[in-house]
């Protein structure tokens, strides 16, 4: 069972996404401490943990919304210090837990931003493409200010915007964290199936375990810029590598089901 | 009268002290020298009414001879109308020799009225080719006094009775009096003077006071009209504490060259004029509220020095009229101010935004530490009073509209270049975090994101800083730049209340509608959706 040993993997020969040996320091803090991790093509892997365990820091490091001070990151087997970091930011969708939309944009612009920002010419025609694929018609919704949508509603429009240019990969900062029960598995099941469907390579941060078995290949622990284990949802369950993880299974019951 | 304003005058000698006197002279000669002997004769006054007087009789004086007249009457205080002399933005005004001695010179005060004019003349004509001319006859100085009655019931004559039965009287001075070494504590030592107590009170509202037996000594200027109004008696200074302010015609070194038939025009008035008669013309510029143009044509008629058709007013005394007919007469004159003082903040007001909003939107992304310090640099210059401000300017710009442009762009910066820096730091962290994640360049990000979110806020400041300077702007009559505050400033050094809103009113209104206009602007750049 290689996929229980924490560092380093051994499963993703030719990975997409890359972190090895990342260390990142705030003040005296160490927020990443020499962690390693590899996203295969098509594979959704999870960052688990508690807040300040370093796994939003570690999410920013691969499209460079936070520099590394030592380690290495490749994005598509290019490493990406040496990237122009807003040619890299084009090729990679992005989704934050506020959905971030510009508040000033209608729905249609918002989600033509990348298309737009790459100076495709059917840039408005991609945005109402990828709001069709979350349920928000650009006919009904384009012409409407984020500020007259629900809060499902935004993230559905975040969600459309991050993958309106085709991304091969998405990283997404906790996108169902501030939702209610009902519209959270609505958006996780459009997501999911709609990452799958267009084989995009992702990263999902999120605090809730559940969210990232249903949504993960792989989960990886995070803890006090560490990382505990990296595995499937079932080995994690089956097999806890550390007590920590043991105890964070637990506590979230993701067995008892 | 002129001590009133010199308690800036103290701060600011520096401004003009530091500057180098070669300067001013090559400055004054490359002027003279773009010049024709035609250019009129620029006569100023300091901002109060006997100033406005003499000035006025010296502007009449050289036109009955034929000598083209600029009037800038009002210049701020003492040091804005000196510094405009010594620069060669006006050629004539009417100063104190103890002023001159104290205020500009910077020296301790003397007793002895021809001592004191020796050492001014030696030393303006030195170090700044300025002259004295020979003082025109009457001193205005501190004169402390008293109600009639409490003269007689006293039995008060000079300042040292009033040293002695001073534990029984309640003073009221002027802080500037209060706190001067050549003031109350001067006072107190030279004479023992020990009041019951001592009361700040403005000018204003000194001689109502007095007369009202509020207090029962105060500090007035032997020449003030107002002295004989409420039959006061004035105490002799028996040990001669006060300097002397003599009156003298304050002359150029530029008009010296120019002009010497000028200059010879303005001596014939050199010991013409005396206290009693001064007092005179004073309580019918500020007491009777006769224009000040009609009294000093009869000064100089009474003089025999203009015919007697010269300049004649045959109409009745002006604050007979009622407000409202009083600002229809001058609607004309109103309108031309008004427009001067829109274009005065007009003018500033863009050149600010041009520079502050860049530089707010600079500091927007600076680090955090230097952005807040440079922001409170610019804020800074919020706190220098208007006047001050002015003054610093003198040297650099003389007087006119450019000190003046660049006194309302200093002060309309702060607001813009706060309100830009925090709009455009603060614009939807989300929203600028998200868009720069999904690759909006630093650039893009400014143009696209943070700029239209805080246009609101930047437009906001605008608002600020034009009804600011609106106000502000009322001050540039000090320095001779026109607008609302000619009235203004005139209307106070004539205590004439209608002519002082005749300024005023219109400037409230104007602030009403640019900060109405601007609040319509404002709402115009504020983005859909927000």
């Amino acid at each position: 069972m290689p996929d229980t040993h924490a560092v380093p993997p051994t499963n993703t020969a030719d990975p997409v996404l890359a972190a090895d040996d990342v260390v990142k320091h705030y003040g005296g803090i160490a927020a990443l401490d020499g962690v390693s991790l590899h996203a295969a093509a098509g594979e959704c892997v999870a960052l688990v943990g508690e807040s300040g365990s370093g796994k939003t820091t570690l999410l920013r490091c691969f499209n460079r919304m936070t520099e590394p001070d030592a380690g290495r990151v490749t994005v598509e087997g290019a490493d990406a210090a040496s990237a122009d970091a807003v040619e890299m930011r084009r090729r990679i969708g992005y989704v934050a837990q506020d959905g971030g939309l510009l508040p000033h944009w209608t729905v249609l612009r918002n989600a033509s931003l990348v298309p737009w920002l790459r100076g495709d010419a059917d840039a408005e025609a991609k945005g109402a493409a990828a709001l069709a694929w979350v349920g928000m018609e650009a006919a009904e919704f384009g012409g409407r200010w984020p500020r007259e949508l629900s809060g499902g509603q935004r993230q559905r429009v975040a969600i459309a915007r991050a993958l309106a240019a085709r991304p091969g990969i998405v990283l997404l900062d906790e996108p169902f964290g501030a939702l209610d029960a009902i519209t959270r598995a609505d958006l996780q099941d459009a997501f999911g199936s709609l990452r799958r469907g267009l084989g995009i390579t992702a990263v999902l941060v999120t605090h809730d375990l559940h969210e990232a078995a249903l949504l993960a290949d792989r989960i990886a622990v995070l803890r006090r810029g560490r990382i505990e284990q990296v595995a499937s949802p079932e080995t994690l369950v089956r097999a806890p590598a550390t007590e920590y993880v043991a105890g964070l299974v637990a506590r979230s019951r993701l067995g008892a089901g | 009268m002129m001590r009133r304003m010199m308690g800036i005058a103290a701060l600011l000698v520096f401004a003009f002290a530091s500057g180098p006197s070669a300067e001013a002279q090559a400055q004054a000669q490359a002027q003279a020298a773009r010049t024709t002997a035609d250019r009129p004769v620029v006569i100023a006054s300091k901002p109060f009414g006997e100033s406005y007087l003499l000035a006025e009789m010296f502007a009449q004086l050289l036109e009955a001879r034929g000598i083209p007249v600029d009037r800038r009457m009002g210049l701020g205080a003492t040091e804005i109308a000196f510094g405009a002399l010594r620069t060669g933005a006006i050629d004539v005004y009417p100063e104190y020799t103890g002023t001159g001695l104290i205020a500009i010179l910077g020296e301790p005060p003397q007793p002895d009225p021809a001592a004191v004019f020796g050492r001014v003349s030696h030393e303006f004509a030195a170090r700044w080719g300025v002259r004295w001319l020979p003082p025109l006859g009457f001193e205005n100085t501190y004169a402390i006094a008293v109600r009639k009655e409490t003269a007689e019931r006293e039995g008060l004559r000079t300042l040292s009775d009033l040293a002695r039965a001073s534990p029984r009287l309640r003073a009221g001075f002027t802080p500037d009096f209060i706190g001067r070494e050549d003031g109350l504590p001067g006072l107190q030592a030279a004479y023992a003077l020990r009041p019951r107590s001592v009361r700040p009170l403005v000018q204003a509202v000194k001689y109502q006071a007095l007369a009202q037996g509020s207090v029962d000594v105060i500090d007035g200027y032997s020449t003030d009209g107002l002295i004989d109004r409420y039959t006061l008696v004035v105490l002799e200074d028996d040990r001669g504490f006060f300097p002397p302010y003599e009156a003298a015609a304050l002359v150029s070194a530029r008009l010296q060259r120019d002009r010497p038939d000028a200059v010879a025009e303005l001596t014939r008035l050199s010991g013409r004029l005396d206290v009693a008669a001064m007092r005179a013309l004073n309580r019918r510029l500020e007491v009777d509220g006769e224009p000040v143009a009609r009294v000093a044509a009869d000064a100089l008629r009474t003089l025999g020095l203009v015919g007697a058709a010269a300049r004649a007013d045959a109409r009745p005394a002006a604050r007979a009229q009622g407000l409202g007919a009083y600002l229809w007469e001058r609607r004309m004159t109103l309108l031309r101010l008004t427009g001067r003082h829109l274009l005065l903040v007009a003018v500033s007001l863009a050149a600010a935004a041009a520079v502050a909003v860049p530089l707010g939107v600079m500091l927007g992304r600076a680090r955090a530490g230097a952005a807040e310090g440079t922001v409170r640099a610019v804020g800074v210059l919020q706190t220098i009073p208007g006047i001050a401000l002015l003054a610093f300017m003198i040297p650099l710009l003389g007087i006119g509209t450019a000190p003046a442009l660049v006194a309302l762009f200093l002060y309309s910066l702060y607001p813009i270049v706060r309100n830009t820096y925090t709009g455009v730091r603060d614009a939807s962290p989300q929203a600028t975090e998200a868009a720069q994640a999904l690759g909006m360049s630093p650039g893009q990000v400014l143009r696209h994101v943070r700029l239209p979110l805080a246009a609101p806020a930047i437009m906001a400041g605008v608002r600020t800083s034009a009804v600011i300077a609106v106000g502000t702007a009322t001050l540039a009559a000090f320095i001779g730049a026109g607008g609302l505050g000619d009235p203004i400033v005139a209307g106070l050094a004539l205590s004439d209340t209608r002519m002082i809103l005749s300024g005023a009113i219109p400037a409230a209104l104007l602030a009403l509608v640019v900060d109405a206009v601007l609040a319509m602007a404002e709402r115009r750049v504020r983005p859909g959706g927000v």
